[in-house]
């Protein structure tokens, strides 16, 4: 009874399944353990679904140029240009 | 050239897109401006080894990525690799001594959880802001693993981590990142 009550009282392990699991198979007990702990804790099932959201609004933010779309200056690009003409023509 | 790579045409086409990219995951101007540059000049040193198998922006994106790992790496050098047990010692409050939520951070709800389609710029906003708070090494380990969907094998090997530890600081940056969405959007 113990033990159940100490993975029941364990949000910190079940929160650290919860990301093993988005990009990782987890072992039968650590499944196990993570089903039985959120079948009784809503705070932690609020925690899964908020993880989930922010992994793809991390994605997203990388993948779509939004996350940073400045473009280099004109001068940094003619030098760069130059560095390779330089390297090709030797 | 007769392996498909234009050289010539690489800043023109290509600069920018790496830049940005270096950017996103460095978040510092004069670092990615040289770490283009230095794709560049090693991109022309192995046009050789180019098989076409992949399209030149990815090809050149590879050798990036390699150069960004290497900053990361000369970066969390200097940091001390946690323990597992200090890792777990150290969550600031977040859980109780039986690992329970803490009342002062347990999560509350966004009020965004069951819109279909997040796209909130505000909410976007806030995002980049507290991703961009994270220590280097969690921010690294958390892209590669979860943007550039690496291996866990490759990120331990490339950032030195422990498999254990990679759990670890990818649980306490999720943690910390959500802590921070929770205390600026609400």
């Amino acid at each position: 009874m113990n033990a159940l009550r100490k993975i029941i009282r364990n949000c910190q392990q079940t929160t650290l399944l919860i990301e093993k699991q988005a990009t990782e198979q987890l072992t039968l007990k650590e499944f196990f353990t993570m089903r039985f702990h959120l079948l009784f804790c809503s705070i932690c099932r609020l925690f899964k679904k908020q993880s989930g959201i922010i992994n793809e609004l991390v994605k997203q933010l990388y993948k779509n140029a939004t996350f940073n779309t400045q473009t280099l200056d004109a001068g940094f690009k003619t030098t760069m240009q130059n560095r390779i003409d330089n390297e090709l023509d030797r | 050239m007769t392996n498909g790579l234009d050289a010539r045409q690489w800043v023109n086409q290509h600069a920018d897109y790496l830049y940005s990219f270096a950017l996103s995951r460095l978040n510092n101007e004069e670092q990615a401006k040289d770490l283009v540059q230095d794709t560049f000049l090693a991109a022309l040193q192995k046009v050789d080894s180019f098989e076409g198998k992949a399209s030149e922006r990815t090809w050149l994106t590879a050798i990036l990525k390699n150069k960004i790992i290497d900053v990361y790496r000369k970066k969390s050098s200097g940091l001390k690799l946690v323990s597992e047990s200090e890792a777990i010692a150290d969550q600031e409050g977040f859980f109780e001594e039986d690992g329970h939520w803490s009342d002062k951070y347990k999560p509350v709800s966004f009020g965004i959880e069951d819109t279909d389609n997040i796209s909130n710029k505000e909410f976007n906003k806030i995002l980049k802001k507290c991703m961009e708070k994270l220590p280097v090494l969690w921010h690294a380990v958390f892209t590669m693993k979860l943007v550039d969907e690496e291996s866990s094998e490759n990120v331990c090997k490339e950032l030195s981590v422990s498999p254990s530890n990679l759990w670890v600081i990818i649980h306490r940056a999720k943690v910390n990142l959500r802590a921070c969405l929770q205390k600026n959007w609400l």
